[in-house]
């Protein structure tokens, strides 16, 4: 087992934080995380696409598709998705819309507090270039600028269909194993977080909210 | 329901309304009640301070969904302006799209045609009985009972492939251009229309059954919530929030706009107005809405024009001046205030939102002193919106 | 609503009434006057709503148009009271006394406009920015397609061609090139 070099480890930063909350957050760096055992690898990505649990977060105007998608007439359960409350007990981040920069703070908190395998769903044309609010002062344009995104749905609003061949679209790359958006945030996390920081402006928390 | 102990020494004392919290004493416990929950309204949140399981302080906080929109709207010529209204209230957009018709109409003295003024007034009813709907799955689930809101959702869905015949969209339908709507009803959409009313009915007096006559729902909604008479205007609460109490005003009685002054009907008032009143009173409105849409179809002119051709509509300069024209939403009062300088940009629009006064100064009141279970069902029983509070 | 206005015409230094529809009348009053207009108006007039309450920025006279609209549900009309305040020092006298809902209002407009209300509550508070440092953002002067493009990261649209190049160069290739 090979320990890795102590100078290749940084150390996150973290002066968000005013003591005594620098005591509370952990300061190393997160690592990506490969397969554990790479024959194994095919069925456990099936198990993972045929549980898909939303994240309970409306951020924006595209939750309000979200609702008619869990009712008997489109049923996403069949697909094997539903919802769950907390982040910490989600996979499947939707984000509904545009994100004004308030959101966006909680946006990235809640994804870095999701557990491991992760996948971001980007509903709608504001997620992709701003949509009609390219010229607002508090929508951002690109989300992926700031979070990883594993899939767009374009429309404004996608119909629940349209969601739902989303949805089948995304379960076709976890089980094609393309869908590490969580391991690509880790290793591109200092462009991520530079790209945060510039615009949420009282950056209070830690670098990384695991 | 447990009692509260009337030993109040052990709670913070009250000065001016707002209660003394020492934070750092370890008696108080604040939480949000944030943006990511599946028991609010929206995007919004509350930052609570609790002691035990009391509800001593709130402070509501919005600017989730604030997208700048009275910045952006002068930034876009007058019929650029059409699509982008309609997204400031998400679950209810109708109304948005004939106010800013209504005022722009207003301002530039356009007259709009028989037929429009009915095919508008349908819409906008049909989209109160849609956000009803939503609304009662809302309020049912914030207690528990989330089967109630798989009925109304999918009945809801009914409606919402009825707009998309009518308008080509689900939610935006962006249908109420100035001078008219941009098209008129398909061939057999009343009966259409009456079998999925003769649906929503039916769906209606089982949750009559199942929710207004439910011990636990009585138990939990009776007396949550009380809102006093006198804090009607003081606080500026319109809507079914108010009629609870007794008032009985409504928009399209006083300041009848559209057609409403040709359609029979009655304001419905409560006595209690706790948050089960508040529940009766916009499950009457629901039979309300659905006998106004028949009454609309059946009263309809058979043909006419659905729309007044406007002048070029990018070189199109309104008149100045300023108006304010205002509709019954199912919230409360719902109005547009525009100003125009004559020029191809109008100068500013305002929008009054009823739920600017319900989420802030009225949640902020309710909330001390309820329990913390209850806050999601107070919440959802003043029925707000926040993006049309920011905007 | 002609009466109205004779009637608050003896008592205030009111102007520029302007009937705009049967029920809803605007009028103009001086700054310092303006509290004591609307507290006669609710007292004593009726018009016990406030509905809503905001600002015009007329930045080319430098001012301000602040616009209280005001409600009376017994004869059904609505009032706007124009204020006009200067752009620079923009403060008004606080109404947060009269109704609950003002005193957020008055939030808004601190940080839409900044204008300033000495006494009302929760000023200083943000209301529906976070950690925002230019200037209010709802004044004329600040252009929000600037700071949105050099905030965030706009996407290059898609590159358009006039139609009629396009097909001459199809259809009839420059002969030198071949």
């Amino acid at each position: 087992m090979r320990r890795a070099n102590r100078k290749d480890e940084q150390e996150l930063a973290n002066d968000g934080l005013t003591y005594p909350d620098t005591e509370y957050f952990c300061k190393t760096r997160p690592v990506p995380v490969g397969p554990q055992f790479k024959a194994m690898e095919a069925v456990r990505n099936w198990a993972r696409a045929n549980s898909l649990a939303v994240q309970a977060f409306g951020t924006g105007c595209g939750a309000v598709e979200l609702r008619p998608l869990m009712t008997a007439r489109y049923d996403a359960y069949r697909y094997g998705i539903t919802g769950s409350p907390t982040p910490r007990q989600s996979c499947v981040f939707v984000i509904g819309g545009y994100a004004s920069v308030k959101t966006l703070k909680r946006i990235v908190v809640s994804y870095e507090q999701m557990q491991n395998p992760k996948f971001v769903v980007a509903l709608g044309s504001c997620t992709v270039n701003g949509g009609m609010y390219w010229d607002s002062y508090n929508t951002i344009n690109r989300i992926d600028h700031y979070i990883p995104v594993d899939l767009y749905v374009s429309g404004c609003m996608p119909r629940p269909e349209a969601l739902l061949a989303g949805f089948v679209k995304l379960k076709e790359l976890i089980k094609a194993g393309k869908c590490e958006g969580a391991n690509r945030y880790i290793e591109n996390l200092d462009w991520y977080k530079a790209n945060q920081k510039r615009v949420i402006k009282n950056w209070n928390m830690p670098d990384y909210n695991w | 329901m447990f009692e509260r102990s009337s030993d109040r020494s052990r709670y913070p004392e009250v000065v001016d309304g707002k209660p003394v919290v020492d934070l750092d004493s370890e008696k108080y416990v604040k939480i949000w009640h944030g943006p990511q929950h599946p028991g609010i309204t929206g995007n919004m949140s509350l930052e609570l301070i609790l002691c035990g399981d009391e509800v001593v302080d709130c402070k509501t906080h919005v600017g989730y969904l604030h997208r700048g929109f009275e910045k952006l709207m002068e930034r876009r010529t007058w019929i650029q302006n059409f699509p982008v209204v309609c997204r400031i209230a998400v679950p209810e957009p109708a109304f948005n799209e004939y106010l800013y018709a209504a005022g722009v109409e207003e301002l530039a003295g356009i007259q709009v045609p028989e037929r429009a003024q009915w095919i508008r007034n349908l819409n906008l009813e049909m989209m109160r009985l849609a956000s009803f709907l939503a609304w009662l799955g809302g309020q049912a689930g914030a207690f528990g009972n989330s089967t109630i809101g798989q009925w109304t959702v999918t009945h809801r869905d009914y409606l919402l492939d009825l707009f998309e015949e009518m308008t080509g969209g689900r939610i935006y339908h962006m249908y109420m251009v100035p001078g008219g709507v941009r098209s008129g009803l398909p061939d057999g959409f009343e009966e259409r229309l009456e079998a999925v009313l003769k649906k929503v009915e039916k769906l209606l007096k089982e949750i009559e059954l199942v929710l207004l006559n439910n011990s636990v729902f009585k138990a939990r909604a009776v007396g949550l919530g009380y809102i006093d008479k006198d804090m009607i205007d003081r606080y500026g609460i319109t809507g079914p929030n108010q009629r609870a109490c007794g008032i009985k005003r409504d928009v399209r009685k006083d300041c009848p706009y559209l057609v409403y002054d040709q359609l029979d009907f009655e304001v419905i008032t409560g006595t209690a107005s706790d948050t089960y009143e508040r529940t009766l009173v916009r499950y009457q409105e629901m039979h309300q809405c659905i006998d106004l849409c028949r009454q609309i179809v059946g009263r309809m002119p058979k043909d006419g024009p659905f729309h007044q051709p406007l002048p070029n509509v990018l070189h199109w300069r309104i008149p100045p001046g300023e108006t304010y024209v205002k509709a019954e939403c199912t919230r409360g009062e719902k109005g547009y205030y525009l100003v125009s300088d004559g020029s191809l940009y109008p100068r500013r629009i305002c929008i009054r939102g009823p739920s600017y006064t319900h989420a802030f100064p009225v949640m902020e009141k309710l909330a001390i002193g309820t329990d913390i279970a209850d806050i999601a069902g107070l919440m959802v029983s003043l029925h707000t919106y926040p993006p049309e509070i920011e905007r | 609503m002609k009466e109205l206005f004779e009637r608050l015409q003896a008592l205030f230094a009111v102007t520029d009434f302007h009937q705009q529809r049967a029920d809803l009348g605007f009028l103009s009053i001086p700054k310092d006057h303006a509290e004591m207009l609307i507290r006669h108006l609710r007292d004593h007039e009726g018009f016990t709503h406030l509905v809503f309450f905001t600002a015009v920025d007329y930045i080319e006279d430098g001012v301000f148009r602040l616009v209280y609209m005001l409600h009376n549900y017994g004869t059904k009309d609505t009032l706007g009271v124009h204020v006009d305040i200067s752009r620079e020092n923009a403060t008004m006298t606080s109404i947060h006394e009269l109704w609950e809902q003002a005193g957020l209002y008055q939030r808004e407009l601190k940080e839409m406009f900044g204008i300033d209300f000495p006494g009302s509550p929760r000023l200083d508070e943000d209301f529906l920015l976070e950690g925002w440092d230019e200037i209010p953002p709802m004044r004329r002067e600040f252009d929000t397609r600037a700071y949105a493009e050099a905030t965030f990261f706009p996407r290059e649209g898609r590159t358009k061609s006039d139609p009629r190049t396009h097909m001459r160069e199809q259809l009839y290739p420059d002969p030198d090139q071949e």
